[in-house]
């Protein structure tokens, strides 16, 4: 089989993945898709651990259900705001929303 | 750890069970009632939070239910997802006192008088109420969402203005991006111990002899996400660049709502998770040093420093309560790291009278606000002739936050650096005191502005509806009350946090 290790790795690349999509993309359509990479890299993580740690009871498992279900509503709410800044300035690029600055 | 259903489940999540049907009270009213009346679904929505507080604490009183003589197995309900003890009943509490003053306050926003808007603040409470309680990490989560969520889209709710939108924006890339790092850390932790309870996961560490180095690495490396998440939540410094964004572009009575209930959430699940399981049954930092807890502290020095030195140099007042927020969740993380009954305890005392303290100024900016139209510290020259009321009551919210008698803040702050001084943390009061000196500057800054300068507009007096008045001279008589008999409600608190030690004890 597999070792446990090897998909913790895939799962900790995809987590930088995501983390430096957050921190360096300026469209706000990219930030939600690294948030999204992310959140999948603890899909990755709650699935393996689930498998190798407790294959019998789905603890696991259902926590990856929750997050799942958690992240389509928080994209849902995510792209909610992305259109109304969008219809506010024709524009979603992260670095030109300095309004609120002093 | 019953596994049939019984009264108490019920009796467990009653506030919640209220919420649900208030909110399907509120979008059922919303659609009824003519555009005209609209002011009436706050109203409706401040009675019911009003109405579960006090059948919450009339089963509390009349069962019995929930208190510290009950074992951790036999609290641990609907499936050891939720504790139901004393801790989770204070915070409870909290968070139904800010939703109903929420409410109050925000009934002549003309923009905020939809069924959305206080739909969205009862689900962002159940959330909140949901964290309290929360024993497991699955639940943790959960809660911190449904909170979340419902918080980004009311920080974004004005979606005319400009301002509003971008605030929600922020908001949601700060908090995706934190609960992203924090779930990281849990998911970590599952795999550490196979196990999502955070009572089973404390019981395997505590008292647990030679923990491997490389499993220390794992624990520590789970802890620092999960203080991301948890940082975010009560805006600790560096998690806090969405605070001053946010509080200030978000609508005024949401601001309120957030900078109160959503720390005290924050604080409720950071409190149970690293005192009552996970990361906290590893002793006092006398016996134990663990990384974390130096991490915290370094941490605790940081935001209120921070936080008040900042704040001085703003001209916004939500600006500058945005930092003094930050500087609040520093006084109030003193209470965190001092790991004992008494710091938790202090910490919840102060969470209670922040919020009557600082919904009661955002009360009033945001009956100002409404008014003048603006929000800038100078715009507050002369408030003292315009209206005496309100400018009373942000005199004494303001001393309060202070932490001058007679108001709450002064026992706030002396439970918070007394626990800190027993705990053998003098240096961290000390801190704490020349902290508080700073702040004294800025908010005094503020009473300047009121009662000092003169303005054009002083004939011009603001008018307040009888809804704000009743809210914000509740608040301020608690704001007294507890500053002039701190004593029943602090030996509530500290009673009530211990639960969260059941299991070193």
């Amino acid at each position: 089989m597999i070792p446990l290790s090897w998909y913790l790795f895939v799962a900790a690349a995809l987590f930088s993945i995501g983390l430096f999509g957050v921190l360096a993309r300026r469209n706000a359509v990219a930030i939600l898709m690294g948030v999204e990479l992310m959140l999948n890299a603890v899909n990755i993580n709650l699935v393996a651990f689930w498998r190798y740690r407790t294959p019998n009871q789905p603890i696991g498992m259902a926590w990856a259900v929750f997050v799942l279900t958690v992240a389509a509503a928080e994209a849902a709410v995510g792209l909610a705001l992305i259109i109304s800044i969008y219809r506010n300035r024709d524009s979603v690029v992260a670095e030109e929303m300095d309004m609120l600055k002093n | 750890m019953s596994p049939n259903m019984t009264l108490s489940w019920v009796l467990a999540l009653v506030p919640e069970i209220g919420l649900l049907v208030l909110l399907a009270v509120v979008l059922l009213y919303d659609r009824l009632i003519k555009p005209e009346e609209r002011r009436r679904i706050g109203l409706v929505t401040a009675w019911g939070a009003f109405i579960i507080l006090v059948a919450m604490i009339g089963l509390w009183i009349g069962t019995g239910e929930p208190n510290n003589a009950t074992g951790i197995g036999e609290s641990l309900l609907w499936g050891d997802m939720i504790r139901f003890d004393l801790a989770a009943l204070v915070f409870r509490v909290m968070f139904l006192v800010a939703l109903m003053l929420t409410a109050l306050i925000s009934l002549d926003v003309e923009r905020l008088q939809k069924g959305e808007y206080y739909a969205l603040l009862i689900t962002g409470t159940i959330g909140f109420s949901l964290m309290a309680a929360s024993a497991d990490l699955i639940m943790v989560y959960v809660a911190l969402e449904t909170a979340s969520i419902s918080s980004y889209i009311l920080a974004g709710f004005v979606t005319k203005e400009q301002r509003s939108s971008e605030a929600g924006m922020k908001y949601f890339v700060y908090g995706a991006f934190a609960t992203g790092v924090m779930l990281y850390g849990m998911s970590l932790l599952y795999g550490l111990t196979a196990q999502t309870n955070l009572y089973v996961i404390g019981s395997m560490f505590l008292g647990a002899q030679g923990i491997p180095a490389e499993v220390n690495a794992v624990l520590l490396l789970a802890a620092v996400m999960i203080v991301v998440g948890f940082g975010f939540k009560i805006s600790a410094v560096p998690f806090h660049f969405w605070t001053p964004d946010v509080y200030e572009g978000a609508p005024t009575p949401f601001t309120g709502f957030v900078s109160t209930a959503s720390k005290a959430a924050g604080f409720a699940v950071f409190l149970r998770v690293f005192m009552a399981g996970v990361l906290g049954a590893t002793g006092t930092p006398k016996d134990h040093p663990a990384m974390w807890w130096a991490m915290l502290v370094a941490m605790t020095i940081i935001t209120m420093s921070l936080g008040n030195f900042v704040a001085i140099f703003q001209s916004n007042i939500k600006r500058m309560f945005a930092y003094s927020s930050i500087a609040q969740a520093g006084y109030l993380l003193i209470g965190l790291v001092t790991l004992s009954p008494d710091g938790s305890g202090a910490t919840m005392f102060y969470l209670l009278m922040y919020i009557f303290t600082n919904i009661a100024a955002f009360g009033v900016i945001v009956i100002v606000s409404n008014r003048i139209g603006s929000d800038e510290l100078k715009d507050f020259s002369g408030l003292s002739r315009r209206s005496p009321y309100l400018a009373l009551v942000m005199l004494f919210a303001l001393l309060s936050l202070s932490g001058i008698p007679p108001t709450a803040g002064f026992f706030g702050k002396f439970f918070l650096f007394r626990a800190a001084v027993d705990a053998g943390l003098w240096w961290l009061a000390l801190i704490g005191i020349l902290n508080a000196f700073v702040a004294l500057y800025y908010y005094l800054s503020a009473v300047k502005y009121m009662y000092l300068y003169r303005s054009e507009e002083e004939d011009d007096p603001i008018p307040v509806s009888r809804g704000a008045k009743v809210g914000l001279a509740f608040s301020l008589f608690f704001i007294l009350y507890l500053g002039i008999y701190a004593g029943p409600a602090f030996e509530w608190t500290r009673e009530a946090a211990t639960a969260f030690f059941a299991l070193a004890g």
